[in-house]
């Protein structure tokens, strides 16, 4: 292992990498910032440009700090305006915003910035003990395994989609999977299902899908209702930013505790950052006595370290998942997948050894982005934050400039932009209706992979015996279809107990 | 009903026209003999989305919560409220750009796209909406041309 560290270190350490870093946690907390920008949206923006880097562990490198930049920025929106951009930080504006409007924002920002690096690091190195060891079992792993653990995967992210949506996940996933069946595959041999359409011979571009299912209705959004984007006091001077002893010390073991709990919430598929910071919240809450417990929600430093340390552990965490099986626990991690497989590099348990320079480069490179956030991005918070102040006909354009220009350049293709504003426009549709989009795309970047799978084993047993005959993919497909099932029984359960209904015992 | 149902049947009726395409799918001579065919996923697809498609058709509507998503999402009863002018003006400048930016060059429809969208969500100080596009659409062509190394026609055709 130690070797491995070394070589990534080696790798992370070089100048253009570190630079990589620095430029993608600046970029990230910019656009971050930005009210209605989450992570996905800008992650799928800057796309284009890591794959043209050529190098995976630079595109790597680049797109994570990016993500974490896009998660800091997040909270600074949350903290000062009250407006999250990202699901993840919503629970940081309970404490956050209230500290800021007592004129405490410069502190607010600082134990932000504290318990995100420490929440990231401690992460970095859970994810280091973890990876191997789980790469090591995957290792043992055949197609008909890894079919399985797909399908625990995508019904592990329907699963987690939220109260009354795990139908509507289950089915934007499988919608997922059938456009993933759209044009040529590696098994077989002639274009599937282009309705004849030489413009979908190669499929649906990832990077298209990407924009049109996160950014543009994020824009349209913004569009459609302004006062998602409009803050409600006047962005005051930023000023104090340190904290003092005694509340270091306070924030401590929320700290150690949150970072372990975020982190284990994040391995699991589908949970998340969203997740962790919620539960790092309610579960601090509920530790804290009397005194302090009140406080919550009016401006608790506590309240504001245990969902700012969770979800960046929680983004962390979602790597094990992608870089020892290869499967995405999320939105992000998902279209970090694509970009991966767009530079030839197949994550799974194969890439420690195939690329180990990729895999420990990423790793080093987290702690590298998350000490960037706090010495270079804590002292230009006070800088950044004017860009809050960009006027809304100016921001709205150049976010549909960039999804534009971004699903063009990958393909140097015009239809390629009209089926990105009709995806688009379906995709906010959907959300309207209240459909999950994230299974959309993890469906669709796992479906090539699961065919391939699912044929491979298919064909090794001459039928689907590998079903019940590999006691290991027995009990993952199990498992996912106890994923499913629990929830849905127990909230029938609820239901009726509900309704005052005796239980037959 | 509401708009999740009208979807649902939506995505009944694409299920069911992909599944007669999977169904229909012409076989090559040699492939018939396979154990996994080309359209053995796409028919597994096909019934599952219908199952759940009519899964979310038949589920009882669940009452109307007053509060929404933790974002304070975005809800459609409200509509009224919302500028969906502006947002349809915006979707047809899109496509508009999409249709011109070969024959008229990436600066050329950079720039009208911003002014335009700038105009359609109501600003009016032009001169400067047509200076920060026009530095705005130079900045990232260059980038494009230059750093990533991708061809952009920048100027219309009788131009370049």
């Amino acid at each position: 292992m130690l070797e491995g560290v070394l070589l990534g270190l080696e790798t992370a350490l070089s100048f253009k990498n570190l630079l990589l870093v620095v430029a993608g946690c600046l970029i990230g907390t910019l656009i971050g910032m930005l009210p209605g920008l989450g992570p996905m949206s800008i992650i799928a923006i800057m796309i284009p440009v890591a794959i043209t880097l050529g190098d995976p562990s630079a595109a790597l490198i680049l797109l994570a700090g990016v993500y974490y930049g896009a998660i800091f920025g997040g909270s600074t929106s949350s903290i000062l305006i009250n407006a999250p951009g990202v699901a993840g930080t919503v629970a940081t504006s309970f404490d956050g915003y209230p500290m800021a409007r007592q004129g405490k924002a410069g502190k607010a920002l600082t134990i932000a910035a504290v318990s995100s690096f420490a929440g990231g690091t401690v992460g970095a190195i859970l994810l280091m003990g973890f990876a191997p060891i789980l790469s090591s079992v995957a290792l043992l792993f055949h197609s008909a395994e890894y079919f399985a653990m797909m399908i625990v995967g995508l019904s592990a992210i329907a699963a987690f989609a939220g109260t009354g949506k795990v139908t509507k996940a289950l089915m934007m996933t499988v919608i997922g999977l059938i456009l993933a069946t759209v044009g040529e595959s590696a098994l077989f041999n002639a274009p599937r299902f282009t309705m004849g359409l030489t413009d979908l011979q190669s499929g649906f571009s990832f990077i298209t899908l990407a924009m049109a299912l996160f950014a543009l209705p994020e824009a349209l959004y913004l569009v459609l209702d302004p006062r998602r984007a409009e803050s409600d006091g006047k962005n005051e001077a930023i000023k104090d930013l340190r904290i003092t002893r005694a509340e270091a010390r306070a924030i401590a073991p929320v700290i150690a505790r949150q970072s372990v709990q975020g982190f284990l919430i994040g391995v699991m598929p589908g949970a998340g950052a969203t997740l962790a910071s919620f539960l790092g919240y309610a579960v601090e809450r509920n530790i804290a006595k009397g005194e302090e417990q009140e406080e919550f929600g009016k401006g608790s430093i506590k309240g504001l370290a245990a969902p700012e340390t969770a979800n960046n552990a929680a983004c962390t965490g979602s790597f094990v998942p992608l870089l020892t099986l290869g499967i995405p626990g999320s939105g992000t991690t998902a279209i970090l997948l694509g970009a991966l497989i767009a530079l030839n590099v197949n994550p799974g348990p194969r890439l420690m050894i195939d690329n180990p320079s990729v895999f420990w480069s990423v790793i080093i490179s987290m702690y590298i982005g998350n000490a960037v956030l706090l010495i270079l991005n804590l002292p230009l918070i006070p800088y950044i934050a004017k860009l809050l102040t960009v006027p809304r006909n100016y921001l709205i354009p150049f976010i549909l400039f960039f999804t534009m220009v971004g699903a063009y350049i990958g393909q140097n293709n015009a239809t390629e932009l009209l089926l990105l504003v009709g995806l688009g426009v379906c995709a906010t549709i959907l959300r309207f209706a209240d459909y999950p989009l994230p299974p959309l795309l993890i469906g669709f970047i796992l479906g090539g992979m699961m065919e391939n799978n699912f044929a491979r084993s298919v064909n090794l047993t001459d039928g689907i015996a590998f079903m019940y005959e590999r006691p290991m993919t027995l009990c993952l497909l199990i498992f996912g279809l106890l994923l499913i099932f629990v929830p849905a029984y127990r909230r029938r359960r609820a239901r009726a107990l509900q309704q005052g209904v005796a239980l037959g015992d | 009903m509401a708009l999740d149902k009208w979807i649902a049947i939506f995505f009944l009726v694409i299920c069911c026209v992909y599944g007669y395409a999977a169904y229909t799918y012409p076989l090559l001579p040699f492939e018939r003999n396979m154990v996994f065919l080309p359209n053995t996923m796409p028919m597994v697809l096909s019934g599952l989305g219908v199952l759940f498609a009519l899964l979310i058709l038949l589920a009882p509507s669940p009452k109307a919560d007053a509060e929404g998503d933790a974002l304070g999402d975005i809800n459609l009863k409200r509509w009224r409220e919302y500028k969906v002018g502006q947002a349809f003006g915006l979707i047809a400048l899109m496509i508009v750009y999409a249709l011109t930016l070969r024959p008229v060059g990436f600066i050329t429809a950079t720039t009208l796209f911003l002014v335009g969208a700038g105009w359609t969500l109501g600003e009016r100080k032009l001169v400067t909406m047509i200076g920060v596009a026009l530095i705005g659409a130079l900045c990232i062509w260059y980038l494009v041309q230059e750093a990533l190394g991708i061809f952009l026609r920048p100027l219309p055709w009788f131009l370049s």
